[in-house]
């Protein structure tokens, strides 16, 4: 008897369905989405810069590996690059208290932001099927968005 | 050559996330924003074994990507690797044994056929 009371009041089972209930700290969640917006915003620039220096730079397939070092001499291809450097520090930050399972999809809604710039600062014209695409991606987001950022206890009880 | 690049940067940056999300537990959860702590951080970082194989990864799947990028468009580029959003959430849930519920996969299934959609 006193081991079935020990089991129903263990504290353990109550994270046992942390990935689907949605509690957590404001503060823990306040942190997380601050630092979910650097990530993407670092992600979303450092793409585009990159992009666009090496479209300047030419094809890299099949060249020696001094071509890829050449390449960051582009002005573009270094401030994509830095702003790269940046986002893996910040994806590690993230990542020291959030899941994996929870930063990878949260962190997609950079696609978003780059159909949506698409759209309305370079006049790229968005078919159907893309804009179907953005409203998977922002439903998925907000589904994950909902579970605790954590599914480990002890890193929501220290913060 | 787009097909096989793609599958590089799929593999390596799988392999790179859950090498760097393991890496990161094991360090701890960083709260200090301060620039000293920030550095101390990353130097105590740049010593962990997980962290730099992740990086070491990250690195070849950058690379990969980068050439991908100057032989096609951003929008086939960036969309192509989608199929890492399912990998690395089965990786979360077996290597990492994080807690994948419901709403997680369901998540996780919709951003990768969104980011697949949006490339055609």
């Amino acid at each position: 008897m006193p081991a079935i009371r020990e089991a129903e009041s263990n504290p353990q089972q109550q994270h046992q369905a942390a990935g689907d209930s949605p509690k957590a700290a404001p503060q823990v969640l306040l942190k997380t989405r601050v630092m979910t917006l650097i990530v993407v915003l670092t992600q979303v620039f450092g793409d585009y810069f990159l992009s666009r220096g090496l479209r300047q730079v030419g094809s890299l397939v099949g060249q020696p590996p001094v071509a890829y070092i050449l390449a960051f001499l582009n002005p573009w291809v270094a401030l994509g690059v830095t702003l790269l450097i940046l986002w893996l520090f910040f994806h590690m930050v993230l990542l020291s208290w959030a899941d994996l399972s929870y930063v990878l999809p949260v962190t997609s809604i950079g696609y978003v932001l780059v159909a949506l710039t698409g759209r309305f600062f370079l006049d790229e014209t968005v078919s159907w099927m893309r804009w179907s695409g953005v409203a998977m991606i922002v439903g998925g987001v907000i589904l994950v968005g909902r579970t605790p950022p954590s599914s480990q206890p002890g890193a929501e009880v220290r913060s | 050559m787009r097909w096989i690049l793609v599958a590089i940067i799929v593999a390596a940056t799988s392999a790179g996330e859950v090498l760097q999300a393991a890496g990161m537990k094991r360090h701890g959860e960083i709260d200090d924003f301060r620039p000293g702590a920030l550095g101390r951080v990353a130097f105590a970082i740049s010593k962990n074994r997980l962290i730099i194989l992740s990086v070491l990864m990250m690195a070849i799947s950058f690379f990969a990507f980068m050439a991908l990028v100057s032989v096609a468009d951003l929008s086939f580029s960036v969309p192509a690797t989608a199929a890492s959003y399912v990998l690395e959430t089965l990786l979360a849930k077996f290597v990492l044994k994080e807690n994948v519920g419901m709403r997680r996969w369901a998540g996780a299934l919709l951003v990768c056929s969104g980011v697949a959609m949006l490339s055609l």
